[in-house]
């Protein structure tokens, strides 16, 4: 493993340089001074939601909830617009000359395929908008990574950053009181 | 650097007591173990009971085998169904089931969003008891089919017969309710099990455990954007489930209510049903969960706090259920119509059956009110006795809603009475054994309790002390 070795002199190698923190508000404070120092493509990693930190690091729209409303609305559509079609066009079934479109017993199948559609969307757009399933990611060449699921937390500053360089970006992790500054490889 | 292994962080494994929801000396590293531990344990050091237990529960899987495999051969003859009681223990269990399953909804969805301290080292736990319970709730209607492999004629979908299911019927509704309540259960839990799959590839020492866990965690690597549309996407799907759970059961009382047999037509069916389910559920969650926080010595993270509050739903549901009772009682007596006060009359002393009314009361309503004591909800062994009890008693309560209400309708030239035979026994118990080998399947291979909220339970618990200083 690279994990030790200085490489950040060959940057078509570094993927970015990662600090290791002991607990979530030094993350935070971290994340928050790396913003302000104008840092915009990196990302933090804890080991639980932490509140306040992906707004920290700049992430502003979350589009799952427009994407479980979307959902909602087409499983709520299509399934009053499959009762109806049933009803009335497909099979119409003259109950003692009750109206065909008899709209409130289609309720319950309208909520269910609503509620259906949405927690898929909700699920599936999740997983859609945050990439995975992804087999392959930079950070998990480093060993140390395995305990971003368990008990430290991380900030990497990426190479793909416009204010990104080597010594100058490692330097300034260095001073925010990390345990440890890794330089992340490809 | 690989992370400790188990006995190098292990803490005392002490009750914190009632007020507690986690045990004292724990943090992020060593709830991950604690947990985690359980599912990377060598496969010889499994507690004994957990493999008496799976055995016991897999001779039961056997048997449902042999009762559905001659079931698909004769028929549903071999059940003691007969015409006026068509529906038999198949709807009995299907309803029983169901119901379990609704407790597994509340903890993780309705308790999630009033933010109840107390549900997190639970919710995991039963929603795989939700989804194992719906399951089991799913096979009944289809066995109950009479010609089961015709069971995707339910679904409305494009054929050549050009025959379409009847969405104006309840029966139909059930149909979507229950699927689409199992589809979102699975959904749910396997949502909360994504970072922890990660948890656990991050710290498997085996390598073909690595591998497993690596797939299911789909790549997951607990950056901060992907919390945050975690989180998002988890509260919706509980905002989403809340109202669900309260239409699946209601629908489950609208195939008796809208029927207008004495004894099923009433309003107050709805809410009875989904608290009955509640009640039944919380249970069946404590059913399980009370044998695995011993047999693992979990005590520090399910603690006597989570016993005592699921003692006390168990309680204020059950009291809704005795109103319910009580409401359907008096509506009999008070509508004036003869059928009704009838039903009521055969159902409580005049019928074949009146002794399964006075056990249900004896279960569902006396006993449970022993938990109106601090010193019974405080009594592990005590609360389980109540829950198998409740148990018992919310099985009861179908029985009579079904079976007595079918035995007489309005006229005595279609009364009759239902046995139910040893296939009916085996069918039923064979189910418990499929929820149960599962239950012990799940609580060996994947984490029980969500370790990623366990740690958020941790900090939370940090600051809290950070500010009392």
């Amino acid at each position: 493993m690279l994990t030790a070795t200085k490489i950040s002199g060959q940057l078509e190698f570094l993927y970015g340089i990662m600090a290791e923190f002991d607990d979530p508000e030094s993350l935070l404070a971290a994340a928050r001074r790396a913003y302000a120092e104008g840092y915009r493509e990196m990302d933090a990693y804890a080991p639980m939601p932490v509140e306040g930190l992906a707004d920290a690091i700049g992430f502003r729209s979350n589009w799952v909830q427009r994407v479980v409303f979307a959902g909602g609305l087409v499983g709520a559509v299509g399934g009053f617009m499959l009762c109806w079609w049933i009803t009335v066009i497909a099979y119409p079934h003259n109950v003692g000359g009750r109206p065909l479109n008899s709209w409130p017993a289609y309720v319950p199948i309208t909520f269910e395929l609503m509620v259906l559609v949405a927690c898929i969307a909700a699920v599936v757009g999740m997983l859609a908008l945050n990439g995975l399933p992804q087999p392959y990611h930079p950070v998990f060449n480093i060993d140390e990574f395995a305990r971003a699921s368990r008990d430290k937390f991380f900030l990497c500053i990426e190479a793909s950053d416009a204010r990104f360089d080597p010594d100058r970006t490692r330097h300034f992790l260095e001073q925010l009181d990390p345990r440890e500054v890794m330089d992340v490889p490809r | 650097m690989k992370p400790e292994d188990q006995e190098s962080s292990a803490v005392a494994t002490l009750d914190p007591g009632p007020d507690k929801v986690i045990g004292p000396g724990h943090d992020y590293g060593t709830v991950t173990d604690e947990i985690g531990g359980v599912v990377l344990r060598p496969f010889l050091k499994t507690p004994p009971q957990l493999f008496i237990g799976f055995a016991c529960a897999f001779l039961l899987v056997n048997l449902f085998m042999v009762a559905v495999t001659w079931l698909f051969i004769r028929g549903v003859g071999i059940w003691g169904i007969v015409i006026p009681v068509a529906w038999g223990f198949a709807i009995v269990n299907f309803v029983w089931w169901i119901g379990i399953g609704h407790a597994g909804t509340l903890i993780s969805a309705i308790l999630l969003l009033l933010k109840q301290d107390w549900r997190t080292s639970i919710n995991r736990f039963s929603e795989a008891m939700t989804l194992f319970a719906v399951a089991c709730a799913g096979m009944f209607p289809i066995l109950h089919l009479g010609r089961p492999w015709l069971a995707y004629w339910l679904l409305p979908y494009p054929n050549t017969m050009w025959l379409w299911p009847q969405p104006r019927s309840p029966l139909i509704w059930d149909v979507f309710a229950v699927s689409t309540y199992a589809t979102v259960s699975l959904i749910f839990w396997f949502t909360g099990l994504i970072p922890d799959f990660a948890t656990m590839r991050d710290k498997a020492g085996n390598q073909i455990a690595r591998k497993i866990f690596g797939v299911l965690a789909m790549g997951w690597r607990n950056s901060a954007r992907h919390w945050a549309r975690y989180q998002k996407a988890y509260l919706l799907l509980a905002g989403l489930s809340t109202p669900l759970v309260v239409s699946v059961h209601s629908v489950v009382s609208f195939d008796f209510a809208v029927a207008i047999l004495p004894g099923w037509h009433t309003t107050i069916f709805p809410p009875y049903f989904v608290a009955g389910a509640i009640y039944s559920g919380f249970a069946m969650v404590l059913t399980l969960a009370i044998p695995v926080r011993r047999w693992y010595h979990l005590e520090d993270l399910i603690t006597m706090r989570h016993i005592e509050c699921m003692a006390k739903v168990m309680l204020g549901t059950g009291l809704i259920v005795a109103y319910g009772y009580g409401m359907e009682a008096f509506m009999a007596w008070y509508s004036g119509d003869q059928y009704e006060r009838y039903a009521f009359v055969n159902r409580m002393w005049a019928g074949g059956y009146w002794w399964t009314y006075w056990i249900l009361i004896l279960c569902n309503i006396a006993i449970p009110q022993l938990l109106w004591s601090r010193r019974v909800r405080l009594n592990v062994l005590a609360v389980f006795l109540i829950a198998l009890v409740v148990n018992v008693g919310m099985w009861l309560e179908r029985f009579v809603i079904v079976v007595t209400s079918l035995t007489r309708d309005f006229v005595p030239s279609s009364w009759g009475m239902y046995y139910p035979t040893v296939w009916d026994w085996s069918t039923y118990l064979g189910t418990i054994g499929v929820f149960l080998a599962l239950m012990f399947l799940f609580i060996r291979g994947l984490p029980a309790i969500s370790i990623f909220e366990m740690r958020e339970v941790v900090h939370e618990t940090q600051t809290e002390h950070a500010h009392g200083d």
